[in-house]
């Protein structure tokens, strides 16, 4: 029964990211992308991460992709013709698929994970857990996290007011 | 029967090749950048297995902060495209070549 509820998500989520890659119009892609994430929203749910999986549903697929989608309108974009290999692109492609691959294989072949089933105490689920985490071991981190979305909030803001070219006094 | 962590790395890697795929084949700066969240929430799924399989919660921990710094990423990732398309026109990768000539 696991094991076909996780064959579904990932078929599912496999075929969602192709549609990412595959897609010509822009907004179809973020709609696969969507579909993609609650795809992983569910892997996440068979991991026993309930707490994550709520995570990367209300942040991903709730302000990503809408912010996303934010900008395909803003932007009026059509998505532009794929698959057009050029030179240097084709070169990194083949030696990107033929590292990823002989790493698929050594994990495969002599990949030591533990086949075993998943150990006992399930942490994912445990909201007062990950608090307890986050604001003893993680401290500095999640300070450091603050600071972060303070200078990604600024820049932004600095970003996105018009940059006064030398023609253009204000 | 439960799948293993085999699987779960395997789809991982999956989905990130897939990403990319998506980063090398397309000319559309933002279908770029969707693919490259998919490749960071890839890694996410490998991270949340690990942590599963290994009975420790810092994987799960460390999907927090990810999750934090991609939200950061696209906030500021997306205002960068808008500014260019403000700038060229033109969000398209090949036509943004200034540096090369």
């Amino acid at each position: 029964m696991e094991q076909l509820a996780f064959t579904t998500l990932s078929v599912f989520t496999l075929a969602c990211a192709l549609g990412v890659v595959l897609s010509k119009n822009a907004v179809n892609g973020a709609m696969c992308l969507l579909l993609c994430l609650a795809g992983i929203a569910g892997l996440f749910v068979q991991l026993h991460a309930y707490l994550l999986a709520f995570i990367l549903i209300l942040v991903y697929a709730g302000a990503v992709v809408a912010l996303f989608l934010f900008i395909v309108m803003l932007l009026d974009m059509q998505g532009g013709q794929a698959w057009r290999p050029r030179g240097a692109g084709v070169v990194a492609g083949v030696v990107a698929a033929a590292l990823l691959a002989i790493g698929l294989d050594l994990l495969a072949v002599r990949g030591r994970l533990g086949g075993g089933p998943p150990v006992g105490h399930v942490v994912g689920s445990s909201l007062k857990l990950y608090a307890y985490q986050l604001f003893t071991t993680y401290l500095l981190p999640v300070q450091v996290m603050g600071f972060l979305l303070l200078i990604a909030m600024l820049g932004v803001i600095v970003l996105s007011r018009r940059v006064a070219g030398p023609e253009d006094p204000r | 029967m439960t799948p293993h962590l085999e699987a779960y790395v395997m789809l991982s890697a999956a989905l990130f090749a897939v990403g990319f795929l998506g980063v090398l084949v397309r000319r559309n700066t933002l279908v770029i950048y969707m693919c490259l969240e998919l490749m960071l929430v890839a890694a996410t799924l490998a991270l949340v297995a690990f942590s599963r399989f290994n009975g420790t919660e810092d994987g799960d921990v460390f999907v927090f902060f990810i999750l934090t710094v991609a939200a950061a990423e696209v906030a500021v990732g997306l205002a960068i495209i808008v500014a260019l398309f403000r700038a060229r026109q033109t969000v398209q990768v090949d036509k943004l070549d200034s540096l090369k000539r």
